[in-house]
């Protein structure tokens, strides 16, 4: 036995005490470790998968890339001659018609969400949390029974168009819209809403010239994750737009200072393509020409999400809301 | 030992400096009048039978532990508590022998006339200047020089012009603490009201921030019926002529302030001014 063996029997109880306290602080330390490696390492497999993909993205959207796919429309002939312009032109038209759609919506309806109290306001908030449940093929579904088949059923044309898509995809903006505008609306502290308003203001001008700006970061942020979801979203214009491999384009001519000007704009009430579409059909494609274009297109569409949540960050940056 | 136990604690008595003149209190016109006020938020009643008549020109303190009404009484002045679900007033309160709670006054009218100081400063998003002209804004002016000179002016009034003069295109979140108070202070006067309702205005300064703002309450008040809600008694006794104590929804005691922190006649308020509770 060591030299140190307790003599007696409260000395060997204090002993024996302070060894179990030393076991526990060892556990609880380990614990530590152990709890706090693991949440690293969910962490790190998150950034794992996104590195993944954009690895693939590059690694095979890259050898694709070429100048056409910018300038010109599919050439089944040749095909790494062809280009998808008239998709991102698509993507393009559809988001905005979505935009111009589920925007206005979304925002007003999250400022009602926040400054009107009661039974609707809190019924409107349950059911777009259903709203953004709903999967998007069913949304797109929807659209196609309630537009596109009753349109093409009148006047005999086809009830494809980028109007159906637009309203498809704006649908799906609506919640999430909503849901950031209410949420930073509510962040914003209340003393600024009672400084404006015993200034002798209204609410509605309150909202608009001092909450709204001070949540501008933060809707902006909301509205960019919207516009990103809805760019790659496939299923809800499966049944919508029908896609195309040419310009639906029509002219337009304004008087401009005495000038008459002739704008070429998008047809909105025709079959259009969008980024998605293109990619969901030339993947399944057994032509390789083909199967390339659509990782050029994937890359393409990942781009283009990437740069409007940039350009979209630096417009709205304010410098009112910094400290110095 | 035992004996020392037994009696209260020291009370700190609080003098009312001698530059603090009340003597022409009781000349003084009433600007404002309440009568009887009960106010409840939903079945809880914060304020009852409130009466107090507030002399033009002058500062009236309102003290009283947290939670007493004091507040929200200032809050039914420029009915700020009109937001609130639930709430209610009865009684009259008279502004110029108006009843601010008649049917069809002009809540935006009111609350230009009495405007209000909160207890955190609270300036807008906005530059130094944009937050001066948005009252003015709001209420219709639009021509830049008009502008201009009342930004310069409650500016000068609020003893920031000097040290903002260079800056009033830059936030208003990049001045100190003091100086956003004195801001909001000026953004008030801009709009040009009668009443100053101030709630607590310093209790997120420091020493000498407050030092500032009541030496710029002590200057307002030549032209200004101020009324100002504070923990500190100190403050009370330096910055107002009368004061009026509040406990528990109740308006206690209302007086000229020398009398309140020397010779009150209600127990209560002795009690609480010589810093036996609250």
């Amino acid at each position: 036995m060591s030299v140190l063996a307790p003599n007696s029997v409260s000395d060997r109880n204090k002993s024996h005490d302070a060894a179990r306290y030393r076991n526990r602080v060892r556990l609880r330390k380990v614990q530590n470790v152990v709890m706090l490696g693991l949440c690293g390492l969910a962490a790190a497999l998150a950034i794992v998968v996104l590195g993944l993909v954009l690895y693939f993205l590059v690694l095979k959207g890259i050898p694709a890339l070429n100048v056409h796919l910018f300038t010109r429309v599919p050439n089944h002939v040749v095909e790494n001659q062809g280009g998808i312009s008239q998709s991102i032109l698509g993507t393009v038209t559809l988001i905005t018609t979505a935009s111009l759609f589920g925007l206005p919506i979304g925002i007003l309806g999250g400022i009602y969400q926040v400054e009107a109290k009661g039974w609707f306001a809190s019924t409107v908030r349950f059911l777009t949390d259903v709203l953004s449940g709903i999967p998007s093929i069913v949304i797109g579904i929807f659209v196609y029974a309630v537009w596109v088949f009753p349109i093409s059923q009148k006047f005999h044309q086809s009830g494809y168009s980028a109007y159906a898509g637009g309203f498809a995809l704006g649908i799906m903006m609506v919640p999430t819209v909503m849901r950031t505008t209410e949420e930073m609306l509510r962040l914003v502290p209340n003393s600024l809403r009672e400084a404006s308003l015993a200034l002798g203001a209204t609410r509605w001008r309150t909202m608009l010239t001092v909450v709204l700006p001070s949540a501008r970061g933060g809707i902006v942020t909301g509205v960019m994750l919207a516009l990103a979801r809805i760019a790659g979203e496939t299923a809800p214009l499966l049944f919508t737009i029908f896609g195309s491999e040419f310009y639906s384009t029509h002219h337009v001519r304004l008087r401009l200072l005495a000038h008459h000007v002739k704008f070429t704009v998008p047809t909105l009430n025709a079959p259009v393509d969008a980024i998605p579409l293109r990619i969901y059909n030339y993947s399944q494609s057994p032509i390789v020409a083909q199967q390339n274009i659509a990782w050029a297109g994937a890359l393409i569409l990942i781009s283009l999400i990437l740069i409007l949540s940039i350009a979209a960050r630096f417009a709205t940056r304010s410098k009112m809301l910094q400290e110095k | 030992m035992v004996g020392i136990m037994e009696t209260p604690p020291a009370s700190r008595k609080i003098s009312v400096p001698e530059s603090n003149d009340s003597s022409l209190l009781a000349s003084a016109p009433a600007k404002l009048n309440v009568e009887h006020v009960n106010f409840y938020y939903g079945k809880y009643q914060a304020l009852k039978d409130v009466s107090i008549a507030i002399p033009q020109n002058h500062v009236t303190a309102l003290i009283g532990p947290s939670g007493c009404g004091k507040s929200t009484f200032l809050r039914t002045l420029n009915r700020m508590n009109d937001l609130i679900d639930g709430a209610r007033v009865e009684g009259k309160i008279l502004i110029d022998g108006e009843d601010i709670y008649a049917r069809g006054v002009d809540v935006v009218g009111l609350r230009k006339r009495a405007g209000m100081v909160f207890q955190k400063p609270n300036p807008f998003p906005m530059s130094i200047y944009d937050n001066i002209a948005y009252g003015p804004r709001i209420h219709g002016v639009k021509s830049r020089k008009v502008l201009d000179n009342i930004v310069e002016k409650t500016l000068n009034s609020a003893a920031l012009w000097d040290e903002v003069k260079d800056k009033l295109k830059q936030s208003a979140f990049a001045l100190s603490g003091g100086q956003q108070q004195r801001l909001c202070i000026a953004r008030v006067l801009a709009v040009e009201p009668d009443i100053i309702l101030m709630d607590e205005p310093c209790s997120a300064l420091d020493p000498n921030s407050t030092f500032r703002i009541e030496e710029l309450i002590e200057e307002l008040r030549a032209n200004f019926t101020i009324i100002i809600v504070t923990h500190n008694m100190q403050q009370a006794a330096r910055v107002s002529q009368q004061t009026g104590f509040f406990l528990r929804g109740e308006l206690r005691e209302v007086a000229d302030t020398t009398k309140i922190f020397t010779a009150p006649d209600d127990s209560e308020t002795e009690a609480y001014v010589s810093g036996r509770f609250g």
